[in-house]
């Protein structure tokens, strides 16, 4: 590659700040500009991520776009980022729903526009890098940055216990990470054991061979802040109080990208580094995964909030994100990272039709409403489509993701995948029964009367979601095509024998993979 | 070539997304128009594409059209491809037919209706998606399909959204047809991980193939699962036991609604898919009893039910619950063309009783009681006609379409292969439930038609029979449901009828080739018996005299002495009246068994586990501890001078006594 498109993508979002920061933002119009070049520059951003889509290479299994760079050399730490199938659509999602977000908070945020912006970009930019970053330093710098600006979001822009949220946000995962980051440093230090080399390049890491407990503990640490992110049962009451205080636009990023760095911690870090811990804790895994279904499922269906509803619902998909991984199978795992765009696609909209009314009537009590589908037609047909795609009706997006992961997940575990489908039922439940309240009856509270439909900006944001939810679900295979080789990858990695005798035997392909990956990265370097 | 067999959904699909987008703008005619205009298209490519079939050898006839890849992960991968062969023909004849019949019908049904637009859309919607059910060439195309119409059916049944009882309805189909589909996926799971295909045409002959080859056994627990799971599916969509419970709430939406979705076409999907497994059934005969059972428990269950109800279409409803039990009674006893044949004479005589209901509400200005009604064959003679006519049919009586479809089936049932001691049980059943469907079928024709008016002058003031728009369709389907049946006349009758060059069966003859590979597992490994002939004309006279005993009581009761014995006899046998009139209470059983405590459940989980337990306790428990340590400890910085003083008073003599001590 000449150009080094994941630099542009990761930092462009930069650039705007300091124009946006010698704005005053005194009048509305600047305000206005203000909001123009954000929307701007994230959209600059999506178009050059649209590159990445026509030179990514399906074939290739390892990581493409390449870019390395010494950092701090003293201790092995460089500038290392590269794209391979199992992050390419979480990159796209991410360049994707910024600006859609930006143009949703046009009306809403009206109070500190600057620095809200900045916040914005600050955010969009931490998010891709670590969703690209190989190197665990440099990923953790980025994993860190994130929190500030979404603990900002919440915490200035946010509703009335916006700072017990956000404390609670922020407190709830750095404990996490800093576990994280004391088993990365540990992880180092084995590694310079055995090969007498400091470094934290992520492929060189992989296949370091661990004490066995260290292995399981060291597993356990990444698991535990990565599981807070996803977020698994019992780790999820942040997200209820997150969802509910943070602003529409707070919450879309949240739900739509940040808990997927949960799950993306897993299939890049958690899993491939320490595949005998990870095999170690499967079974846990699996259950907290359908105990997270079903329980998201049937919390989410008695909550009077919208909003702690389609919180309580992400507990629920992100289930089966995690049991699509767990299962090891190439339809869970293709399925499981599909089910993770497409919860940010369909979960991001539920957030920003629930901003739509909140707007206009500045409560999310399912009791505020009923019988609104008479007064706004167009805005209760994409809510409908949009729940369709959230309870995984066929030829929306939910249902590719839910089937194949199911799918992966039955030849597996019988069991599991049992317990699971089950969530599809409770998933029709909560769902039309959430909408059922709102939108049918008779209008009974009268400020309802004169609620407006949907405005032109309104739809202009949500139409793209809308043509994402069918395309994903009619033909797939546009979004598949991108991760079969390096799904197959993982799953090799990863995948450890059955027991023979007291050890595990870690597969050998599996690092035989990762050692050609290190050569690819390095031809592409060069 | 079949290449545009795709274009029997796609107008639908055209005319659902012009109605639903711009519907509204252009006016009631062209939203009819354009309504009836894509069905109808779609019956006519139907029709031409059919023809094709005919063309060709009776073993050739499969027609494949391939769109695209849907799905490929690894070894598992889904084409999105239509099949039409001869089962796939004869549904979609039916479905896009009486659909463009009831798409008429509608025209002037509907025509008072402020969201006309809609109305067409969500019912252009059932289409498109009823076709993509039939023609789908894979279980997973025919899943889109099935949830799909699951979907129009909740926005149709819903339709009147204001009133809070339909969206519930509504709501509460889906929902129930949502449990089905859970089953009906897990089926399609073991399926894959079996056969490792989900097509028809990969699936049903590599199971023939291991079965020839003795790698499959006869009921294997496996195939068996596969049945049982696809057969939770159909007891949702097609409104057997358990699943049934949607069905009699769905009336709430438009009666043509309940014709075309909830009688003719939609809750005949479960039957189709049957017969369409009909190798995996036949190779797993237990999965097969159990649907003959279950089948033939319905079609009692819901004729008692129908005995008692007062709601024109809620008799019509568990009719067709009723009914339906019938056709899986044929596909479970290996009959399945007789299980299909019956599903096409239903979808003939159930869409006219329904349509003709929608006339008799339409006069009554939306009453639906027939205790209100009475004497109106005087008022509305085409629709009496046609309803005595469809009634005739589905009680049995020959030659109509319903003798010849329903007496087959008990024939076969009777006659079971696999399991000659419960066919005949089984028979028993379905023939009392026939005397019963007669007996509740002209209750419903006297109370509505026969005797004195009994609603209000306003109503009698106003009673009129329906537009041509109406009573055509009303007409078309009577017919068929008089001569429907001829197509499959009994080998029997027709040897009677012309010794020398016996009047042939069509329709399973026509059907054969699908069921041909069944056909030959169960005659070499069911029990085949050869009943005399003098056994199928005792039993077909008996059927017709048991329907002619239903009549004959319900004209007692409701004609002769009208005034007083159905009073009477309610009030004689009190709690039986009770029990069968409440539907048995299966609603409140369901309701205090599953609803409620899952619903207590999940508020016990949010408001104790979450919010107390993990939230609380578990996360900001730690938080208060070291507030509260914290607050303790700082107690003792409490700036002022003195204490300070004293504590390093006191630690030097604590010091000092140490190493004193010590030494």
């Amino acid at each position: 590659m000449t150009q080094p498109i994941l630099l542009y993508i990761t930092f462009l979002p930069l650039i705007a700040i300091p124009f946006i920061m010698a704005i005053p933002q005194k009048s509305d119009a600047l305000k206005d500009v203000i909001r123009w070049i954000a929307l701007m520059i994230s959209v600059v951003v999506f178009f050059v991520s649209l590159r990445l889509y026509f030179a990514f290479d399906p074939s290739n299994p390892g990581f493409q776009f390449v870019e390395h760079h010494e950092w701090i050399k003293k201790y092995g730490i460089s500038y290392f980022m590269g794209l391979d199938g199992l992050s390419f659509w979480l990159v796209m999602l991410t360049t994707f729903l910024t600006p859609v977000t930006i143009i949703s908070t046009w009306k809403a945020i009206t109070n500190r526009v600057k620095e809200f912006m900045v916040a914005m970009l600050v955010l969009e930019s931490a998010m891709l890098g670590t969703f690209l970053a190989l190197d665990l330093f440099l990923f953790y710098v980025f994993w860190e940055i994130m929190l500030i600006p979404m603990f900002l979001i919440i915490g200035v822009w946010g509703g009335e216990r916006r700072i017990y949220a956000a404390v609670k946000f922020f407190l709830y995962t750095a404990v996490g990470s800093l576990l994280m980051l004391v088993c990365i440093i540990g992880l180092v230090y084995f590694h310079k054991q055995s090969s007498g080399e400091i470094t934290f390049n992520l492929l060189s890491l992989y296949g370091t061979s661990l004490p066995r407990i260290y292995e399981i503990l060291f597993f356990a640490a990444f698991a535990l802040a990565f599981a807070i992110k996803v977020p698994m049962f019992p780790l999820h009451t942040w997200l209820p109080d997150a969802h509910v205080e943070a602003p529409t636009a707070g919450s879309v990023i949240l739900a739509g990208i940040l808990l997927k760095m949960g799950t993306y911690g897993f299939i890049r870090f958690a899993m491939p580094l320490f595949p005998e811990g990870s095999a170690y804790f499967t079974p846990l895994i699996i259950v907290l995964s359908i105990i997270g279904i079903i329980y998201g499922a049937l919390v989410a269906m008695v909550q009077p909030d919208i909003k702690k509803l389609v919180a309580y619902s992400s507990v629920s998909h992100l289930g089966y994100c995690m049991l699509g991984l767990y299962v090891l199978t190439g339809q869970g795992v293709e399925g499981s990272i599909l089910q993770m765009v497409n919860h940010g696609i369909s979960t991001g909209a539920l957030f920003l039709l629930v901003g739509v009314i909140y707007e206009r009537r500045h409560t999310r009590l399912i009791e505020e409403y009923g019988g609104i589908a008479r007064v706004m037609p167009v805005y209760s047909t994409i809510f409908l489509i949009v729940t369709l795609s959230s309870i995984g009706f066929p030829t929306t997006n939910g249902f590719v993701g839910e089937f194949l992961i199911l799918l992966g997940a039955f030849k597996v575990n019988k069991a599991a995948a049992v317990l699971a489908a089950s969530g599809v039922v409770l998933g029709a439940v909560y769902m039309l029964w959430m909408v059922q309240r709102v939108f049918y009856g008779e209008i009974k509270n009268p400020k309802n009367l004169l609620l407006k439909d949907l405005n032109l900006r309104e739809f202009a944001y949500l139409a793209p979601l809308i043509i994402l939810i069918f395309w994903i679900g009619l033909y797939p295979n546009f979004f598949l095509g991108k991760m079969h080789v390096s799904v197959e990858r993982f799953i090799r990695q990863v995948k450890v024998e059955a027991p023979a005798g007291h050890a595990i035997v870690r597969n050998i392909e599996g690092s035989r993979f990762t050692a050609l990956d290190l050569s690819r990265a390095k031809k592409q370097e060069r | 070539m079949a290449d545009y067999l795709y274009l029997i959904p796609l107008f639908p699909l055209i005319g659902f997304l012009i109605n639903g987008l711009v519907g509204k703008r252009i006016g009631k005619p062209m939203v009819s128009m354009i309504g009836c205009l894509s069905v109808g298209s779609a019956f006519l490519v139907s029709l031409l594409s059919f023809n094709e079939l005919l063309q060709l050898d009776p073993h050739q006839r499969q027609l494949v059209n391939h769109l695209w890849t849907w799905m490929s992960v690894g070894a598992f991968k889904v084409e999105v491809n239509f099949l039409l062969d001869q089962l796939s023909g004869v549904m979609i004849l039916v479905v896009t037919g009486v659909g463009f019949l009831i798409h008429i019908y509608s025209t002037g049904y509907m025509h008072e209706d402020e969201s006309y637009w809609r109305y067409f859309a969500y019912l252009n919607m059932f289409v498109f998606f009823m076709c993509c059910l039939v023609l789908g060439a894979n279980y997973l195309v025919m899943f889109v399909g099935w949830e799909g119409v699951g979907l129009a059916s909740y926005l149709l049944i819903g339709f009147w959204y204001k009133g809070m009882e339909n969206a519930e309805a509504g709501k509460k189909a889906f929902i129930v047809n949502r449990i089905g589909d859970f089953g009906f996926a897990l089926g399609m799971f073991l399926m894959f991980w079996t056969f490792g295909s989900l097509s028809y045409l990969e699936v049903f002959p590599k199971a023939l193939h291991l079965f020839e080859q003795g790698h499959l056994l006869l009921n294997a627990p496996v195939v068996v699962a596969i049945c049982l799971l696809l057969f939770v599916g159909a007891t949702g969509k097609s409104a057997q036991i358990p699943l049934y419970v949607w069905l009699p709430d769905a009336m709430a939406g438009p009666t043509p609604v309940s014709a075309l979705i909830h009688a003719a076409t939609m809750v005949t999907a479960g039957v189709y898919m049957v017969a369409r497994s009909n190798i995996l059934y036949t190779l797993a005969p237990t999965a097969s009893l159990v649907v003959a059972l279950v089948a033939a428990a319905t079609a009692l269950f819901a004729a008692t039910i129908g005995i008692l109800q007062n709601d024109i279409k809620k008799v019509l409803a568990y009719s067709t619950v009723s009914q339906l039990g019938y056709m899986f009674i044929g596909v479970g006893v290996t009959a399945y063309w007789a299980g299909i044949f019956h599903l096409m004479t239903h979808a003939f005589f159930k869409a006219c009783l329904f349509l003709c209901s929608g006339s008799v509400i339409h006069a009554m200005g939306g009453d639906q009681d027939m205790r209100n009604m009475g004497g109106l064959a005087k008022k509305m003679p085409i629709t009496y006609v046609t309803m005595l006519l469809a009634t005739l049919a589905i009680a049995g009586l020959p030659p109509l379409a319903g003798f010849f479809s329903k007496d087959e089936i008990l024939w076969k049932a009777f006659t079971y292969p696999y399991f000659p001691a419960m066919g005949k049980i089984i028979w028993f059943m379905g023939t009392l439930g026939a005397g019963i469907t007669a007996f509740y079928m002209f209750r419903l024709i006297f109370m509505t038609f026969h005797g004195d008016f009994r609603g209000t002058p306003e109503q009698a003031h106003h009673l009129h029979e329906s537009p041509p728009s109406m009573t055509v369709p009303l007409i078309i389907l009577a017919a068929l449901s008089v001569v429907g049946g001829w197509i499959g006349i009994p080998h029997l009758i027709g040897h009677a009828l012309n010794h020398h060059s016996p009047v042939p069966n069509l329709f399973e003859t026509f059907l054969e080739p699908v069921f041909e590979h069944s056909e030959h597992i169960v005659s070499t490994k069911g029990m085949i018996h050869h009943y005399p002939a003098w056994l199928e004309w005792s039993l077909m006279g008996l059927s017709v005299a048991v329907a002619l005993g239903g009549i004959a009581m319900a004209f007692h009761i409701y004609i002769r002495r009208f005034h007083e014995l159905p009073a009477r006899l309610a009030k004689q046998y009190a709690i039986h009246y009770q029990l069968v009139y409440n539907k048995y209470y299966v609603d409140e059983i369901y309701y205090y068994m599953f609803v409620l405590p899952i619903y207590y459940l999940s508020v016990f989980l949010w408001k104790v586990v979450d919010v107390l337990c993990i939230d609380k306790i578990g996360v900001n428990g730690p938080g208060w501890l070291v507030k509260r340590v914290s607050a303790g400890t700082s107690l003792i910085h409490d700036g002022y001078m003195q204490t300070y003083g004293a504590y390093m008073l006191l630690g030097l003599v604590a010091i000092l006594a140490f190493f004193l001590g010590y030494r």
